[in-house]
């Protein structure tokens, strides 16, 4: 086991490398930084000095040292568009994502396990057929295309819910939530919603199959020989062996949220780093492109490492297997 | 065998005659299990006419869309905002409605899913071309080029492909300073929709490649001396084509939707060309003044195309894959 989380660690580090060279070029080298920076007026001289104290004139292995050794430190640079330091901005969209994305995964797992028991446990009843067919509108729809839809049914024919931004906030000192009001959770509902739609049809789609799968298997009925109640099999036994997938399943999928939390924002202005990356590359705004590359690389990356160690936590046939030492 | 040298033209018994070649490629086809198992299934005869009406409408856009959207004499702002021609105050020479301009949504559409299929199917063919190389390539060369290609692939795979996608197109745009050109932008969307493809490709050609590069016609071909190349292109390349058409047909569903998705956020196709994505966000701007018929249209339009081309793909594999037979 030490041998694979190894392996995993060192291919982390690779990946993240292999990143930091990318962003650290793009940041360096696609158009002049110094040129960004400064005026039109500036002076030669000034533009010298300023070269020397960017460190441009470094051999390229010492500034790319230099740029990840302030990237670590959360220093990024300064935006071209905004003219603020990048890492500011990013502190500032930040709460707007994480929110987004949190309550999107609670919604997927909160609705899509239940529905996939029901579909896994109910095949034939309507109301089964009834959430198939809603899984496929939410497998076949883009993401962009249901909150269009949303925002046209619930916002301008029905006018119940706001369409756009985040509503009343709430000043936590770092952190500005839209949580704690009513307001604020009537802006937040529809796009948490079009973010969970896919994920909530992917988790309830493969709950269903695994408990279509656990519920044939022998000790499903040697538990039904032994007289236990229908809940506590169903429940105790199946959905608990289920939920191994669905767990690793889910860690992998935060990424993805993550990712289609662009298009939400897009779609609802939710001001979040979706939005934030979107005017970024727009704008060709590239220090901010190159620390956001940095932040999702970093993200993802650590998503999977603990997705992998989870898979040991969660599956105790794996632990034993291991610990036997082979066969 | 006599000898390694490589055959040349004259070596070869003449073609036979290619009218005669085709009719029996045809008799060959219409007798096969995949046109048996495609008569069986109506879903899939369904999807096949939906995309065949989608795909000649598209090419044949200037004739078939009842006004040419790309002239811009011929709009008139009188015409703006007609809604359909089923609601109130529709008029019968707009089917669909029109759009801001004055132009004929149904137009508009005909010819966005011009430019969708268009992108959509130049990314495909990039990916399908570079994936299966390197899939060949890795397969069967093995060792350190094929541990190097692979791990890139595994890197790409734990990142969504529209994030691949737009990561690319921003880093690429801003690179050579795209956005100002509408035909280079055309390119770097193709570029990057196929960037976030190829692994797919690559993955499946090296897996049946590997299967492959054991069998006895392959080692036959290698011990008479027949240059690697060759073996891959002639040998090993034909006998791992089926999958790749299903995953092409499958990625063209994800690539369009990607293109769609990339344009609607505003970093797509260029509002000069407008593709389905580009015309459902336009239209976006104008769902809060009620002019719904502007961007639901072509999401339909986007919803069916898609829809279609992947029940398409679903059979193909079905029907490809010897073992659910």
């Amino acid at each position: 086991m030490l041998d694979y989380i190894a392996q995993r660690l060192v291919q982390a580090v690779f990946v993240m490398l292999v990143v930091a060279l990318i962003s650290f070029s793009l940041f360096q080298f696609v158009g002049d930084p110094v040129n960004n920076m400064v005026g039109q007026e500036a002076t030669e001289a000034q533009r010298a000095a300023l070269r020397e104290r960017l460190g441009l004139n470094d051999p390229v292995p010492l500034q790319f040292a230099n740029w990840v050794g302030n990237a670590v430190q959360g220093e990024f640079g300064v935006s071209y568009r905004m003219g603020k330091p990048v890492d500011e901005l990013i502190a500032a969209r930040l709460p707007a994502t994480l929110e987004l994305v949190f309550l999107s995964a609670v919604l997927a797992l909160l609705l899509g396990v239940p529905m996939g028991v029901y579909t896994g446990l109910n095949r034939d009843s309507w109301l089964s057929r009834f959430f198939l067919t809603i899984s496929l509108i939410g497998i076949s729809l883009p993401t962009f295309l249901i909150g269009i839809l949303m925002i046209l049914i619930f916002g301008v024919w029905l006018g119940w819910l706001p369409t756009f931004g985040r509503g009343g906030l709430v000043d936590l000192g770092l952190w500005q939530t839209s949580l704690l009001t009513v307001q604020g959770w009537s802006h937040i509902i529809m796009p948490a919603f079009t973010l969970a739609l896919f994920q909530l049809t992917l988790i309830m789609r493969l709950v269903r199959a695994e408990m279509l799968e656990v519920l044939r298997t022998d000790y499903i009925k040697f538990a039904r020989a032994r007289g236990l109640s229908q809940r506590a099999i169903n429940f105790g036994h199946a959905l608990k062996n289920t939920l191994v997938p669905v767990i690793t399943i889910m860690g992998l999928q935060i990424g993805a949220l993550l990712a289609f939390s662009i298009i939400t924002e897009t779609v609802f202005q939710w001001p979040g780093m979706g939005l934030l990356i979107i005017q970024a590359i727009q704008f060709a705004d590239i220090p901010i492109m190159s620390s956001y590359l940095v932040l999702v690389a970093l993200f993802f990356v650590t998503i999977n490492l603990v997705v992998d160690l989870l898979y040991y936590v969660v599956d105790p046939r794996l632990r034993v297997e291991r610990a036997g030492g082979g066969h | 065998m006599q000898n390694a040298r490589p055959q040349t033209a004259t070596d070869l018994p003449a073609p036979p005659r290619f009218a005669s070649r085709l009719a029996s490629n045809l008799k060959a086809f219409l007798d096969s299990d995949v046109f048996d198992s495609f008569k069986r299934s109506p879903v899939t005869i369904g999807a096949f006419v939906v995309t065949m009406i989608l795909f000649v409408s598209a090419l044949f856009a200037p004739w078939v869309a009842p006004y040419d959207v790309g002239d811009l004499a011929s709009l008139s702002l009188m015409d703006a905002f007609k809604p359909p021609v089923w609601a109130a105050g529709g008029d019968a020479a707009y089917l669909l409605g029109t759009d801001d301009q004055g132009r004929d949504v149904l137009s508009a559409i005909i010819f966005g899913l011009r430019i969708s299929l268009m992108v959509g199917f130049l990314g495909v063919l990039l990916a399908a071309l570079v994936g299966t190389v390197l899939g060949l390539v890795s397969g069967y060369l093995g060792g350190w080029v094929d541990a190097l290609i692979m791990r890139i692939a595994d890197v790409q795979l734990t990142f969504p492909a529209i994030l691949i996608a737009l990561l690319i197109d921003g880093i690429i745009g801003a690179v050579i300073g795209a956005r100002a050109h509408a035909e280079t932008q055309l390119g770097v969307l193709v570029l990057a929709i196929a960037a976030s493809l190829w692994v797919n490709f690559a993955r499946t050609v090296r897996g049946s490649t590997l299967v492959e590069k054991n069998k006895e016609y392959v080692q036959a071909a290698r011990l008479i001396g027949i240059h690697p190349i060759l073996i891959m292109y002639r040998h090993v390349l034909p006998n791992v084509m089926g999958p790749v058409l299903v995953i092409a047909t499958l990625s063209l569903a994800v690539a369009i939707l990607t293109e769609a998705t990339l344009s609607f956020l505003g970093v797509g196709v260029p509002v000069t060309n407008p593709s389905l994505g580009t015309l459902i966000r336009i239209g976006n701007d104008f769902l809060f003044s009620g002019e719904w018929w502007m961007s639901i249209f072509p999401g339909v339009a986007l919803v069916i195309l898609v829809l279609a081309v992947n029940l398409l793909g679903d059979w193909l594999r079905d029907a490809l894959n010897p073992k659910l037979r």
